[in-house]
């Protein structure tokens, strides 16, 4: 994969919690780090999003470990072992892209698309990177936290202003 | 790879054709089209695309496409579906969703912690408790309290009451889809006398903003014991007669054996939860794999099916409705005595009568009511079994009153993903029948 110009230093570390281990890691090794949890046992991705920084970038975050603006968070979840584990990977604005999980799991499809969608955060090699909820000839992505509230005039009607 | 690990394979029942005295009908059972397994069951073009001679279309001249949505009458809200058929056969499937959204997740930011139960109540409205549920549980998470252990059993009782009215209703539609009218009106009126309940304790029938984060907004009302019992009673008995209606009848199981058919690996490729997953055969619960509430000390069975079909999809529904009276009645025995909601003056509002009396009782309840209650930083992923699946919530903490970000991950906008691998291969005919039987609500896809 591409590696952009604010790339994350090669970290992984694992905070120990006893409910779901949180797993950060780096960017280019983002895909195989899910690979290897797949072929430990983790069988389902149960659940995946973005997460915009821009207005707390002093949140917690292990040594090692720069936060970025964006975050992508997959939950992965075993049926085997009845465990879940919380993957959080650093997204950079200057490249907001990483590899998709669509070759391991099939069903974090539409999840990645809603990412891209609401966050324009690019998952390479998507076999369907298009807008799902939003129209698709809509401009912005307005789940960023630089995406005003209520400064969009309301569509199918002339008054203009704020809603 | 010649298979694609996405189709489906027909399933093993006995399924005789249905034959005329002009041979066999025209509509041929599922699988008798040779499927072409190199191509997978997802439609990938533009939503604007509907000409197929623009597009790449699997089998050349005799496809075409077929917009059903999203105004159609069966298609439970705003679903748009892409179909692309060959005659009568649907080959591949695009579902088209967000004609719904109004950008709750977004709003959620903007609200505080106390209101913020008001909006996620909104997503799931057949099964608004158990939004508010998960949104309680991720909250109460971040801020490291424990809710009393009456509020955790009124919970179970609400959420399980409201799972009771959400496969009633799922009754009801899906009877409506396949053209039985009655179940229409009985699921309906089953599902008022839950609805009557949840007036009497929240107020309202829906939408209820009951659970809190901190317990619950008030107690059961006087004499919850006999309306509960008259429902469980009611519900039950009536469930036998939906099987002398629906289970035993020949033009159902027609309609319902063999119909879009699943198998385990795909359900799981596919991330798919809940009823779904359960009919093919994977006992995964998460009120028995993960307990969370009492779940551990209430005795109940996790239904599974074998085929993975419409009928299996519909038998578990019809099943989990009795093992829900069965909880409720363990709660009615188990209920405990206490308070329905924390007394932290930080996180809950003080009690009616102490504003009256005491200054600062009034302040934090203004407080509360304004500025919300802080939460410390922190993210949290919680989840819980909602009567369609995994409902998740991801909750993001800057150490304000507000949620940084708040990401619910809805069961019917994940198991959505499976209408393809559904439909693939099985009669146009059918689609209404194989939607109904994936039970999406639209204001949780779209959120």
């Amino acid at each position: 994969m591409t590696e952009g110009p604010g790339a994350v230093p090669t970290t992984t570390s694992v905070e120990p919690s006893a409910a779901a281990p949180l797993v950060f890691v780096a960017r280019n090794e983002y895909h195989d780090r899910v690979a290897q949890l797949k072929a430990e046992g983790f069988e389902m991705c149960a659940d995946l999003c973005a997460v915009d920084y821009l207005s707390h970038p002093a949140r917690r975050l292990p040594e090692g470990v720069v936060g970025e603006r964006f975050e992508v968070v997959v939950n992965l979840l075993s049926l085997s072992m009845k465990r879940r584990v919380r993957i959080r990977v650093q997204v950079p604005e200057s490249d907001p892209s990483v590899p998709t999980l669509f070759d391991l799991y099939p069903g974090s499809e539409a999840m990645e698309r809603e990412a891209y969608d609401m966050h324009g955060v690019v998952f390479t090699g998507h076999p369907d990177l298009t807008r799902i909820l939003m129209p698709e000839d809509w401009e912005g992505h307005p789940l960023r936290k630089d995406y005003g509230v209520g400064r969009v005039p309301v569509q199918f009607k002339e008054a203009p202003g704020p809603r | 790879m010649n298979e694609d690990p996405l189709d489906p394979h027909p399933p093993q029942r006995s399924w005789s054709p249905a034959e005329t005295s002009e041979g066999s009908q025209e509509l041929a059972p599922a699988g008798a089209l040779r499927l072409d397994h190199s191509v997978a069951s997802v439609l990938r073009i533009p939503e604007g695309a509907l000409d197929a001679g623009q597009i790449d279309v699997e089998r050349g001249e005799d496809t075409m496409i077929i917009n059903m949505g999203p105004q159609h009458p069966s298609t439970h809200g705003v679903l748009r579906l892409m179909l692309e058929l060959e005659g009568e056969t649907v080959l591949r499937t695009k579902p088209v969703v967000g004609y719904l959204h109004t950008g709750m997740e977004k709003t959620a930011e903007e609200l505080t912690y106390v209101q913020g139960a008001t909006n996620v109540t909104r997503m799931d409205y057949l099964s608004p408790l158990h939004n508010e549920l998960v949104f309680s549980l991720a909250t109460e998470a971040l801020l490291g309290v424990q809710v009393p252990p009456r509020a955790v059993w009124i919970r179970m009782l609400m959420s399980e009451l409201n799972r009771m009215s959400s496969h009633l209703m799922w009754m009801a539609t899906n009877g409506m889809d396949l053209g039985s009218t009655s179940m229409m009106i009985y699921g309906f009126r089953e599902r008022e006398l839950v609805l009557e309940f949840f007036q009497k304790t929240t107020g309202l029938r829906m939408n209820h903003n009951y659970v809190r984060p901190g317990g619950v907004a008030a107690d059961l009302p006087d004499g919850w014991e006999d309306d509960v019992e008259i429902i469980c009673d009611t519900v039950l008995e009536r469930t036998y007669e939906y099987d002398e209606l629906l289970t035993g009848q020949p033009i159902f199981r027609e309609r319902t054996e063999a119909v879009g058919s699943l198998s385990a690996e795909v359900a799981v490729a596919l991330s798919a939860t809940g009823p779904i997953l359960r009919s093919t055969g994977v006992p995964w619960d998460l009120r028995r794999t993960m307990p969370y509430l009492a779940y551990d000390e209430v005795d109940f069975d996790v239904i599974v099916g074998t085929y993975g079909d419409n009928f299996d999809r519909y038998s578990i529904r019809l099943n989990e409705i009795r093992e829900s009276v069965r909880i409720v009645r363990q709660v009615l025995e188990k209920m405990p005595r206490g308070d329905y909601r924390l007394q932290d003056a930080k996180v809950t509002p003080p009690p009616r009568r102490r504003i009256d009396e005491s200054m600062e009782a009034l302040i934090h309840h203004f407080k509360v009511f304004t500025e919300g209650f802080r939460v410390p930083e922190g993210e949290v992923y919680v989840a819980v079994e909602s009567p369609r699946g995994e409902l998740g919530c991801y909750l993001v903490s800057d150490g304000t009153a507000k949620p940084y970000r708040c990401h619910i991950r809805g069961p019917s906008f994940v198991n959505l993903q499976t209408l393809p691998a559904l439909l693939r291969g099985g009669l146009i005919a059918d689609a209404v029948a194989v939607i109904s039987s994936v039970d999406p609500v639209m204001g949780e896809v779209d959120r």
